[in-house]
């Protein structure tokens, strides 16, 4: 009886030796939400990159922006389960910080993907978007394409959400600044004097946000605006909606950031002016590349010279180039859009 | 000694028979009676307030005409979705559902006209039946399975997103694709100029839904069945009206008119976005509150909703003309809400 068990047991082990060796691990994957294009789109990314190195992949996802309880689950779910590490866009990046704490302890390599934690050293590393050198590069462009009447020009400016998050801030403060306006504290938006900017208003990011807050700030200029600056790509196809809804479409500038494909196409339409594109897909795969890599060797990822993450780049979307700006074509973006 | 002459002693007795003291009441007893037997007195009276404080801050840029079709414009998706929830409301139920049916219903539109090919008209005929279909669904599961309305919709709600993530894959139709390939879709958005105002037909639509829910409401038996329902179903029972085949109506209208509103929606922004109206539900019940219809259900009127979408939209337009950091809007969203449902408490006591 016992040789039968202990000859049963044998039989089970090796049943599960090829399966083990074909998983040699799990990568956690915890996204803010799995309803936002950007995420989708992070999480396709790492599990063609999952596949390709043979690893298994586990996602999980918050319920809504800003849902911390659902992606501390998450974190403890991943630790139970062995993971060797987490890949994670947080939703609260403070109050997260003591799970992945945890999660370090236990030995796991924690990556936040495109928002850092505050500090950003509570993970291992950080993989995103230079979000202030992206606000940058279009408020560079919008004065270069205005030209002289950049000195006078009337901006309209786009945010996210009443709460100034990281993204936010960075992405505003960074184009006003490219645009060449003293952005006073960098760390807040709106305490800028310059008369240029007729107001800043916020779109929860999306169409009808965009199109609302366009209104009203045209309401409040009495219909003067030359530029406009949005958050990302659908708050610019709102305030477009808007802009034509007063005949105004041909004669205003707008420029976005993202690098969505339907924003893509709207730039080579002439939708939007230029935009900023960033570049979801890459931060997931070479997310799951460092777990592989650290598993293996024990070797953990460096950030960027001169910055608290791994930038993985930023790169200008327009059909209407300036000198000394590097940028490509709509036609060019098309071909690595996302979304 | 007896007295026999009993006409001497009711004669005496006077001929006053039962009455009551007169009344002397105070202000507030008289507002209290005012307000329960016209709910929509109060968000009115919030409105016109907010109007002329806006004007005195803001400037007769605020009340022009322009400006004020505006707000219209802003708050036509609300208001047609506030139409579906005041409905519900009034059963005393609620339906967190909204939303989610709206944007699966634009999507629905979306994608078959233009992924799919079929011609507008049709698409747009889907989208309406697809609207009904949610609705149905909802009805069912309270009157058949005896589900509390919250709970049951609050499921729903995330099964009609989630059909809604999985049917547009994430993606966003683009104005420009729907332009050249479905115009009738963006029908809603087309506008016309009255005396400086703009007006858009999404705003005219929304206009003729109240009124026409107005009237169902007060002067059809259907509408007179709903109020009975909400109010006391037991005694709507007793007096003959079949009150689940009245919910499973008035969850099945909702459904068509939150479709109704996906088409608003498509008209307002020109695409069709997985992303929209996640606040729909909650927005909707904020003016059907602030409108002064009870959560209670059987008491309210569906002016009041269209009042309730306007306090919000005019503290939107106009604090954002001021220049006033967004974060006090919501503020003061907060505060009015609170302020409407302590009223109706307190006109209830009546």
């Amino acid at each position: 009886m016992l040789k039968r068990n202990a000859s049963a047991l044998a039989l089970a082990a090796s049943l599960l030796v090829p399966v083990a060796a074909q998983a040699e691990g799990i990568v956690g994957l915890i996204t803010k939400t799995n309803t936002n294009p950007f995420f989708v789109k992070m999480k396709e990314g790492a599990e063609a990159k999952a596949k390709e190195l043979g690893v298994e992949l586990r996602s999980f996802a918050g319920k809504i922006d800003g849902d911390n309880e659902s992606q501390v689950e998450a974190v403890e779910n991943l630790i139970a389960a062995g993971a060797k590490g987490i890949l994670i866009t947080p939703n609260d990046s403070k109050a997260i910080v003591p799970s992945i704490a945890k999660a370090r302890e236990a030995g796991l390599l924690v990556i936040a993907l495109d928002t850092p934690l505050e500090p950003a050293d509570a993970a291992d590393a950080t993989f995103a978007t230079d979000n202030f050198k992206a606000g940058e590069l279009i408020g560079e462009w919008a004065a270069a394409t205005l030209g002289d009447k950049a000195r006078d020009a009337s901006i309209a400016m786009l945010d996210l959400n009443a709460n100034e998050v990281s993204v936010d801030v960075l992405r505003d403060q960074g184009f006003l600044k490219g645009f060449g306006i003293d952005v006073k504290d960098d760390k807040d938006i709106g305490d800028e004097e310059d008369a240029r900017i007729i107001g800043h208003d916020v779109t929860d990011g999306n169409e009808e946000g965009g199109r609302t807050a366009m209104e009203n700030l045209l309401q409040k200029s009495g219909g003067e605006v030359d530029l406009v600056y949005t958050i990302n790509e659908p708050a610019a196809a709102g305030a477009y909606e808007a802009l034509k809804a007063v005949g105004k479409e041909k004669e205003v500038l707008i420029v976005s950031i993202d690098g969505g494909c339907p924003g893509v196409k709207n730039i080579k339409e002439g939708v939007i002016g230029a935009t900023s594109m960033q570049f979801p897909l890459l931060m997931a795969s070479m997310g799951v590349e460092a777990i592989v890599e650290f598993a293996k060797s024990g070797k953990k990822p460096e950030n960027s010279e001169g910055l608290d993450f791994f930038n993985t780049g930023v790169e200008l979307i327009t059909d209407a180039p300036v000198d000394g700006i590097e940028s490509q074509t709509a036609d060019q973006g098309l071909e690595k859009c996302w979304g | 000694m007896s007295n026999d002459n009993f006409e001497a002693v009711a004669e005496a007795a006077g001929g006053s028979v039962a009455s009551f003291e007169p009344e002397h009441l105070g202000f507030g007893e008289r507002l209290q009676r005012f307000l329960h037997n016209y709910p929509t007195a109060a968000p009115a009276f919030v409105l016109l307030v907010a109007v002329v404080g806006f004007y005195l801050i803001v400037g007769s840029r605020f009340l022009s005409a322009f400006n004020l079709s505006l707000v219209f414009q802003q708050v036509t998706i609300i208001g047609i979705i506030g139409v579906a929830q005041t409905l519900v409301i009034l059963t005393a139920g609620i339906d967190l559902s909204v939303g989610a049916i709206m944007v699966l219903c634009s999507v629905i539109m979306g994608r078959t006209a233009v992924l799919m090919g079929l011609p507008a008209p049709l698409a747009l005929m889907l989208g309406l039946l697809a609207g009904a279909a949610c609705g149905a669904i909802n009805g069912l599961l309270i009157t058949r399975l005896r589900l509390p309305p919250f709970i049951t919709t609050l499921g729903t709600w995330s099964i009609f997103f989630a059909l809604n993530l999985w049917y547009s894959e994430s993606e966003t139709i683009r104005s420009q694709d729907l332009a050249t390939q479905a115009g009738l879709l963006q029908w809603m958005g087309v506008s016309f100029n009255m005396a400086g105002a703009r007006i858009t037909m999404g705003t005219l639509t929304m206009l003729v839904l109240f009124f026409g829910m107005w009237f169902a409401l007060n002067h059809t038996p259907w509408g007179r069945h709903v109020y009975a329902t909400g109010d006391d179903p037991q005694a709507a029972q007793l007096a003959g009206i079949n009150t689940d085949r009245v919910l499973l109506s008035v969850y099945i209208v909702a459904g068509v008119i939150c479709a109704l509103a996906a088409w608003a929606l498509i008209g307002r922004i020109g695409s069709v976005s997985p992303q929209a109206g996640q606040s729909a539900n909650l927005d909707s019940i904020t003016a059907v509150v602030i409108g002064g219809t009870s959560l209670f259900g059987g008491r309210g009127a569906i002016a009041g909703t269209l009042i309730g979408a306007l306090v919000v939209g005019v503290f939107r337009n106009g604090l954002a003309l001021a220049g006033v950091d967004v974060l006090w809007q919501e503020f003061a969203i907060g505060l009015l809400i609170i302020t409407a449902v302590a009223t109706d408490q307190w006109i209830r006591r009546v």
